[in-house]
């Protein structure tokens, strides 16, 4: 097997997983079905974006748990908003947790909130490890002189 | 009636607070070949629309001014995509303030929204938006884009004043093609003219055909809702 389809290979295998294991979901195929030679970056584009946007929106809510009398309705406003994120680029595991997050949220519940805060770090970082990771497969596909597959 | 290249693609303005939605739409739009403009809140929109917040809803027309401010004015918009949850000016309160305006009542609205909750879709549907999209929107749902916004083209070559008087717009829609631009001639006039009800949120609209790819059920008139 050549260099640029063992690489392949590799791409293939490591996407399927990600999608099997429940960290990405359709959206993250939609995505890609924007990306094309007028746009080749387009994926790492927004989902640049949404490291950005989540690591600020993580913050924050460490802050807001942090306080005396805590601001229920602006965690969930944050929450909500890295809710939406994660949906729009297919972070299912993020998003999952967002939704019963917000249920904490409703209840008012400190307890499940710092919960829900630390599952949601973990699973942050879990997806940004494997996106990177799956980045930089792509480049060495892309440096061997191979083309990215169409899933 | 001279045409500059741009007349003949549609111009979608696209409202979000999220910026990585505004550049998804964006995208998805260009993609779609549409020409697009992002902003990033309700009052922007009305901004770009050229319409004041304070405007008197009464209000003639507006006349093309030489103020700075107004200067957006001479820029079509064909659609409005707008997310629901902002601050501030939710994509509802835009959607108000564009049906309650004489000048930009007749561009058609559409609401996104990451919740499907329906009583906020039937809002939103009786308040005139032609349909609400569910969060992420895809490629396909843009498909159904294009009849609302070929109203808006033919409206812009009629008399303004015309437009005020009747709310039935008649027009003819040449049979749907690909995702290719469509050149609108200037005259209403062509071998095939369809007959269409006045905006109506009521009314049914296109086809609805669940997409093989998805279950997720679309919304653009209430009698669907379950």
């Amino acid at each position: 097997m050549d260099a640029v389809t063992q690489l392949q290979r590799q791409l293939v295998d490591y996407t399927n997983s990600l999608f099997l294991e429940g960290f990405l979901d359709d959206q993250f195929n939609q995505l890609q079905q924007l990306q094309d030679e007028s746009n080749p970056d387009f994926v790492v584009e927004v989902v640049s974006l949404f490291f950005q946007d989540s690591e600020r929106l993580l913050n924050e809510l460490a802050k807001v748990l942090e306080q005396q009398n805590i601001d229920f309705k602006k965690v969930d406003a944050h929450v909500h908003q890295l809710k939406g994120s994660s949906s729009s680029i297919g972070a299912q595991r993020v998003q999952r947790v967002c939704i019963t997050f917000r249920n904490c949220c409703e209840e008012k519940n400190i307890e499940g909130c710092l919960k829900y805060l630390q599952q949601l770090r973990h699973e942050y970082s879990l997806v940004k490890n494997k996106l990177e990771t799956l980045f930089k497969l792509e480049q060495q596909l892309l440096a061997a002189g191979g083309t990215i597959p169409l899933y | 009636m001279g045409m500059a290249a741009t007349e003949s693609q549609f111009h979608v303005l696209a409202v979000d607070d999220s910026l990585i939605d505004r550049k998804l739409i964006e995208r998805l739009l260009k993609t779609s070949s549409y020409q697009v403009t992002t902003v990033d809140s309700g009052s922007k929109a009305l901004e770009f629309l050229g319409l004041n917040e304070d405007d008197d809803q009464t209000n003639p027309p507006h006349i093309p001014s030489v103020s700075p401010n107004n200067h957006h004015q001479e820029v079509q918009v064909n659609l409005v995509i707008t997310d629901y949850c902002m601050p501030g000016m939710t994509g509802y309160d835009l959607l108000k303030k564009i049906k309650e305006s004489s000048s930009l009542r007749n561009i058609p609205v559409v609401i996104m929204s990451s919740e499907n909750v329906p009583s906020r879709i039937s809002r939103c549907l009786e308040e005139g938006a032609e349909e609400f999209f569910l969060k992420p929107v895809r490629l396909s749902d843009l498909n159904r884009l294009k009849p609302h916004m070929m109203k808006t083209k033919v409206n812009d070559h009629q008399n303004f004043e015309k437009l005020e008087e009747s709310e039935e717009t008649q027009f003819q829609s040449p049979p749907p093609k690909e995702q290719q631009q469509l050149q609108q001639p200037p005259q209403p006039q062509q071998q095939e003219q369809q007959q269409q009800q006045p905006s109506n949120n009521k009314r049914k609209a296109m086809e609805e055909g669940l997409s093989p790819d998805r279950t997720r059920p679309r919304y653009n008139d209430i009698a669907t809702l379950v």
